[in-house]
């Protein structure tokens, strides 16, 4: 079965999509390798202009750069930090990430809407961060995003699918990848989004924070693709309560 | 006990001794602490009555272990928890708030651990501030760097690899006025990726000029707190003025800085009052400016030129952890800056708890890289440092010992946008 992801006319075969701030850069190239992963994301702050050690040096060849344009409070600032990226030659992918709270570093919707029109004019691919929002999620596929990606808990939180139904309905009413961003903590949620008919997993500090950083890329890979496969196969119901008797309980009635 | 500050030089005037004697013995010969002075702008701000609310109410002895148990259960810190977390109850729980530190630190930050040096451009100062190697009555070596000067400091430093820059003035406006720091902001914005400034607080439209310049962080010191100490200790100049100093952060994220720093000087007071206000004063300001971001250092009192007897007191190194776990646990988001006045070893050890940014390749003296750099013995004169260093490693140094603690150094993590 050819099962792949297309995003901006590129076609992937790995639905996991790496981070790469929180963790040393020379871990990157095992976890890309035991992640299986072909995107991974970028700073563009945190990118080094000098000959100290340059995480563009760490990715392996045939990965996809994502920069995102963490930093930026509002629409311009995101535009200008996407220009300076494909500059640097990272290329027309571009994650959009707006945030004006320093504490919660929940994205700014609004200004997202307005960053990914701006980009996408500009011929970028354009995967805009949002709190899962219907309404937002369409302006963002009216504004010419590539994929939506929906935050499913706090950043950093580990804490899996808090917004889970939310995503759900991004998933059932939009026509373009939602690609499930932030919280995810534990293979296993990635799993549940995938089962859901997410198109693919981004994961940061899951992977920073845990004690065998590639064998913890691995356990992800896997869980996505078997999360995959399960969509693909069409799971069978849940039931919320009561239970499905396998005889009709109105197979009593006669016409 | 108390620290000794109060030294005087063999080099005064009879009548500087004078009226130094009369600002340290008659308070009446003192100005007002509290009463602005012209030109500094006033800000109607609901900031700083909520912190001293909070820090005055505050009594540290009340709570207990019980206190600090439930603290540590709690999934979020509150005000009361975070008092409890400063008290002396848990002090026994030092271990605990440690591992919970460590887990906010990893999530919030990863592993990472930013690295930044300070400049010093000029040592003039106008101010009696009894405890600072700078303060207007100790004789050192004064000195102002030209702009060839600062541009040469600049090129080592970024020759070593350094991408982020802290410009330090004494606070002089007569000898260093703002149009000399923006000078140094524009050659500075030639070097490095992120300028951060620790000048004398000014007005908001002074920092929307130096914003302008290339600067983007400001970092000012209240000392302390406790504006009754203050009185005490900053007996003369414009630095005397304690409410307009603690609005200096505000006006700065007013005149459009993405970031500021806080901290009181521990050992000055009661450090745990101070502790408290630091972090209340970050944590109040980031509700009324969310997009700003913020940081916290945590200076302890260290010896100066003249004065080898100063020390922090108190505030021995167990406190000073504790002091940054509670913040930590209080206030996940923030940076945590742990300076060259701490030891290596001590360095060493809270960076994998608590701390997310280092110096390195310290100086705080005056046009005396070239010679700490390269062993090159410059051509000039040199200033008198501000205080005694104890951590004195390199830049590569410094980004080998944090990898080997397991930790990414990073350079530089803005945009000038």
């Amino acid at each position: 079965m050819n099962d792949t992801l297309m995003l901006g006319g590129r076609e992937f075969h790995s639905r996991f999509i790496l981070g790469s701030g929180k963790y040393s850069l020379k871990l990157i190239e095992a976890a890309v390798r035991d992640a299986g992963a072909e995107l991974i994301t970028l700073a563009v702050r945190r990118a080094n202009t000098r000959e100290q050690e340059n995480i563009l040096d760490y990715i392996p060849k045939g990965v996809t750069l994502l920069p995102n344009t963490s930093g930026a409070r509002n629409a311009e600032e995101a535009v200008r930090i996407a220009r300076l990226a494909r500059e640097l030659g990272c290329g027309d992918f571009v994650k959009v990430e707006i945030m004006r709270d320093s504490k919660y570093l929940l994205p700014d919707n609004a200004e997202t809407v307005r960053a990914t029109e701006l980009l996408a004019r500009e011929g970028f691919v354009v995967l805009p961060y949002m709190y899962p929002d219907l309404y937002t999620a369409r302006a963002l596929a009216d504004a010419g995003a590539a994929a939506v990606m929906p935050l499913a808990s706090p950043i950093g939180s580990n804490k899996g699918l808090a917004t889970r139904d939310f995503i759900q309905i991004l998933i059932d009413e939009i026509d373009l990848p939602i690609i499930v961003d932030a919280g995810i903590g534990r293979p296993s949620q990635a799993c549940e989004a995938m089962e859901m008919g997410a198109a693919a997993i981004m994961a940061n500090t899951a992977l920073a924070t845990a004690g065998d950083l590639p064998l913890m890329a691995a356990a992800f890979r896997q869980a996505i693709e078997a999360g995959r496969k399960a969509y693909l196969s069409g799971p069978g119901r849940v039931l919320s309560r009561g239970a499905a008797p396998s005889d009709p309980l109105t197979g009593f009635l006669r016409d | 006990m108390e620290n000794r500050f109060l030294v005087d030089s063999e080099f005064l005037s009879p009548q500087a001794l004078a009226r130094k004697h009369q600002l340290e013995t008659d308070p009446s010969s003192r100005k007002s602490h509290m009463e602005y002075l012209p030109g500094m702008e006033q800000l109607h701000s609901d900031v700083r009555d909520k912190v001293i609310g909070q820090m005055e109410s505050y009594d540290p002895a009340r709570y207990t272990a019980r206190d600090v148990r439930a603290a540590l259960d709690h999934e979020t810190c509150s005000v009361e928890d975070f008092k409890a977390l400063l008290s002396p109850a848990a002090e026994p729980f030092l271990e605990e708030m440690a591992a919970r530190a460590r887990l906010e630190t990893s999530r919030h930050f990863g592993n990472t651990v930013y690295l930044f040096t300070p400049l010093y451009i000029a040592n003039y100062c106008e101010n009696y501030c009894v405890y600072c190697g700078f303060n207007c009555y100790n004789h050192i070596q004064r000195m102002k760097l030209d702009m060839a000067q600062i541009e040469h400091e600049m090129q080592v430093i970024a020759d070593s690899g350094m991408e982020e820059i802290l410009i330090l003035t004494g606070e002089s406006r007569a000898q260093s006025d703002v149009e000399y720091i923006g000078e140094a902001c524009k050659l500075a914005r030639k070097y490095f990726r992120m300028v951060g400034l620790e000048i004398y607080p000014v007005n908001t439209d002074e920092y929307r000029y130096l914003h302008q310049c290339g600067a983007d962080y400001v970092t000012v010191f209240q000392e302390t707190y406790d504006a009754d100490k203050y009185e005490t200790l900053h007996l003369m100049g414009h630095k005397r003025v304690w409410p307009y100093r603690f609005d200096a952060q505000e006006r700065a994220l007013r005149g459009g800085m993405r970031g500021v720093a806080f901290s009181a000087l521990l050992g000055l007071s009661d450090f745990r009052k101070d502790a408290l206000a630091s972090a209340l004063h970050l944590y109040y300001l980031q509700r009324k400016y969310p997009h700003a971001e913020m940081s916290l250092s945590c200076p302890r009192l260290r010896p100066i030129v003249n004065n080898d007897k100063i020390s922090p007191l108190d505030v021995g190194e167990r406190q000073l952890c504790q002091v940054l776990c509670a913040y930590r646990i209080f206030l996940p988001f923030a940076g945590i800056t742990v300076s060259s006045r701490e030891s290596e070893r001590f360095r060493n050890g809270i960076v994998r708890i608590a701390a997310t940014k280092v110096s390195a390749g310290v100086s705080t003296g005056i046009g005396d890289h070239e010679r700490k750099y390269t062993g090159k013995e410059g051509d000039g004169a040199q200033g008198d440092e501000q205080f005694e260093i104890d951590d004195s490693r390199s830049f590569d140094q410094m980004y080998r010992d944090m990898e080997s603690e397991g930790l990414q150094p990073v350079l530089n993590d803005y945009l000038y946008v």
